[in-house]
């Protein structure tokens, strides 16, 4: 916060200096230093993303003269929406488990890592396995897994699970929180980098803090509340991010399977526009996502950080007044000795002096 | 029964009984509980038995839920199908039985696809840690317009699934006639826009800023340029940015089988290039197109068999895990993403 804060004033002072002939060099300098970027992101960013925007509002079908564009509006998201049978449910049912598994992987990867943040044995054979399946785990592999059963935890009933769960829910919910005890084995694999990353992140708490608030007498319980998640907020952010990142571009994941399906597709009113309208509606959804979570976890400032912002408001209004007194004063001063040269101002006595 | 009233009953028994059996209970000093107790419960120093047992607990079981897959494919893939069909097996197999392996890795084609897929993997990798190094520095150490909103859209790309740009890619690669050729992954991450390219920008801008600037200042005094400067002074100094860049970068490539099969490996046709995830999709067909082209070892194919199949996919990178795996581990403490 207050990084941000000090850069910001030296911007706004080097905005006020002209800037001299080293500056100048230095910012062609640096334009030329990202300029593969630049070039990249014009091509397969900008270029990409305005065609595929075109292509959506068209139908493409592919003759040997080459690609038939067909103008055709928003029908391929009104076909989408309303005729197409697989994609909405599809989609519906991706977004309800990505809701509910992205906190459970999230909070799954915290405990492993305040588990491993502890004074523990073979630390490094643990951390060795719970990044295991970050190597491991791609689109096929997990499929061949799914496929032979190994992706669950045979002895847990999903089962009786979704019954119980199905009774107070609606379908669409309990069957996305009966598939989240199904495929337990996959949510848990997909926390290997969350969990290093919190745990990095719980290293560089200073200990000298616990030991302040344990001298207040506070307890592990409180600790963890008031020190420990404050300062690992921006982490928890950034895990969400990353996993709901994961989730959506895992092969594992129908929908991308969908949209390339359709794209190679040689019936009539599907193919490149068609898939180009899914990746959209798919990506809207995503990015909903995304925003949904951050907003979410920046809304809840902690009461330290409410407390120095009201104190900053108080500070602002008071010096406003202070200010507003001094104008006054000035102002006040100014008219009565305008008057008084002027004769003009009454007293009791008539004299024009106080 | 606690201690105390352990204590009281004995007492209450009557003398004849102590004298006959002359037996003395034996009551616990303070201190001794205490002991006790501090073992179960541990003190402020140390952490107790109770906790420490909970903890290891806890770290264990969820470990071997971590492993089960893997442990269930090595032991499954290493059945015959006898051991398979019989219910009393359940891991331990009755004799290895590396047959599954040899018939998988045949039908993959093992070998070759091995030495495509470290190219596959490689080529890009070794591209996107030099430009995403270059664009990284560019974004640290200098101040220019428009900065902000590059960071911004690097963000952005990284929250934008692939899915959305990638037919106008697939039919730009296919006009530019780099469609199905290693190029339509050269180019992109050429250009630091490969697979997960925002995040490696990232993490070299995180590095290169805790790069002390004089260092570079002092450098260009005595007569380096600016490129200079980066290729002498801060790139050695990244060197574990760039090894975290490379390993992941190589991993992520390695496991796409998505990207992978549209650009590089073909859809509808088959290049040249494929790699072994990408046989092991299509492991099924392959193997039953095996099998009937070798009349001699034609088995059907079964849970052994493509259970051997994935673990020869993921071998070559889980030994490359196993021996590097300090490097993996220790990657993200010492880029330092989470110093911010």
């Amino acid at each position: 916060m207050a990084m941000s804060k000090e850069s910001k004033k030296e911007k706004k002072a080097k905005v006020k200096i002209k800037p001299g002939r080293l500056a100048r060099r230095e910012a062609i300098t640096g334009l030329i230093f990202v300029t593969p970027w630049i070039i990249g992101a014009a091509i397969f960013l900008i270029y990409t993303l305005g065609s595929s925007f075109w292509y959506g509002l068209n139908n493409i079908r592919i003759t040997p003269m080459g690609k038939n564009f067909n103008f055709v509006g928003l029908g391929n998201y009104t076909q989408i929406l309303l005729v197409d049978t697989d994609f909405t449910p599809q989609l519906s049912q991706y977004l309800f488990s990505t809701i509910i598994s992205v906190p459970v992987i999230v909070v799954f990867a915290l405990i492993i890592a305040i588990l491993l943040n502890g004074k523990i044995r073979c630390k490094g054979f643990f951390r060795l396995i719970f990044f295991l399946p970050v190597i491991v785990v791609s689109g096929p592999v997990m499929g061949m897994l799914a496929d032979q059963g190994a992706a669950t935890i045979s002895t847990i009933d999903t089962q009786a699970i979704g019954n119980a769960v199905s009774g107070f829910l609606p379908r669409s919910l309990a069957e996305s929180i009966t598939e989240l005890f199904g495929n337990m084995i996959t949510i848990l694999w997909y926390s290997g980098v969350q969990i290093l990353i919190f745990l990095s992140a719980l290293q560089k708490i200073d200990s000298s803090m616990y030991e302040a608030a344990q001298m207040d007498g506070g307890s592990g319980w409180e600790c963890f509340w008031k020190i420990t998640l404050p300062t690992i907020k921006p982490m928890i952010l950034l895990n969400v991010v990353y996993t709901v990142v994961f989730i959506s571009g895992n092969e594992q994941n129908a929908i991308i399977t969908l949209i390339q399906d359709s794209m190679f597709s040689g019936t009539k009113e599907k193919g490149y526009g068609y898939a180009s309208a899914m990746a959209w509606l798919y990506s809207l959804v995503v990015v909903l996502i995304v925003v949904l979570f951050a907003v979410l976890l920046m809304a809840r400032k902690d009461i330290y950080e409410r407390q120095v912002k009201r104190a900053r408001r108080e500070r602002k209004k008071e010096a406003r007044t202070v200010k507003r007194i001094e104008r006054r004063g000035i102002r006040n001063a100014r008219k009565i000795e305008k008057a008084r040269t002027k004769r003009k101002y009454k007293t009791y006595d008539g004299s024009g002096d106080y | 029964m606690t201690i105390k009233n352990g204590s009281e009953t004995i007492n209450n028994v009557s003398e004849a009984t102590k004298t006959k059996w002359n037996w003395k209970p034996h009551r616990l000093t303070d201190i001794e509980k205490d002991k006790i107790k501090k073992f179960f419960m541990g003190s402020r120093e140390k952490e107790g038995f109770l906790k420490q047992f909970v903890v290891y607990a806890l770290l264990i079981c969820i470990g071997f839920i971590y492993l089960y897959p893997i442990l269930y494919m090595l032991s499954s893939s290493l059945m015959t199908l006898d051991d398979l069909l019989d219910t009393s097996i359940n891991w331990i197999p009755s004799s290895f039985n590396f047959k599954n392996y040899a018939q998988a890795g045949s039908s993959m084609n093992f070998w070759p696809v091995l030495g495509l897929s470290i190219i596959v993997a490689g080529v890009p990798t070794l591209l996107n840690v030099l430009s995403c190094s270059v664009v990284g520095y560019g974004l640290a150490r200098f101040e220019f317009p428009g900065k902000k909103i590059m960071m911004g859209i690097i963000i952005f790309t990284f929250i934008l699934p692939s899915q959305v740009t990638m037919i106008p890619t697939y039919v730009l690669y296919s006009n530019l006639k780099i469609l199905s050729t290693l190029w339509a992954f050269v180019v992109p991450s050429l250009l630091a826009q490969g697979i997960n390219a925002s995040i490696f920008i990232l993490i070299f801008y995180q590095f290169f800023k805790q790069v002390p600037k004089v260092l570079i200042e002092a450098a260009q005094i005595d007569g380096a340029g600016y490129f200079k400067s980066f290729v002498r002074i801060s790139l050695p100094s990244a060197a574990p940015a760039i090894l975290t860049v490379f390993l992941f970068s190589f991993v992520w490539y390695w496991n796409n089988s998505y990207l992978t099969r549209m650009y590089v490996s073909g859809v509808m046709t088959q290049s040249k290039w494929t790699t072994l995830v990408v046989q092991l999709q299509k492991f099924a067909t392959n193997f039953n197109s095996y099998a009937q082209t070798e009349a001699s070892g034609a088995t059907t194919l079964n849970e052994s068999i493509s259970m051997a199949g994935t673990m020869l996919s993921i071998l070559p990178i889980l030994l490359m895990y196993f021996v590097l795996q300090r490097y993996f581990v220790e990657s993200i403490d010492r880029v330092g993403i989470t110093g911010e």
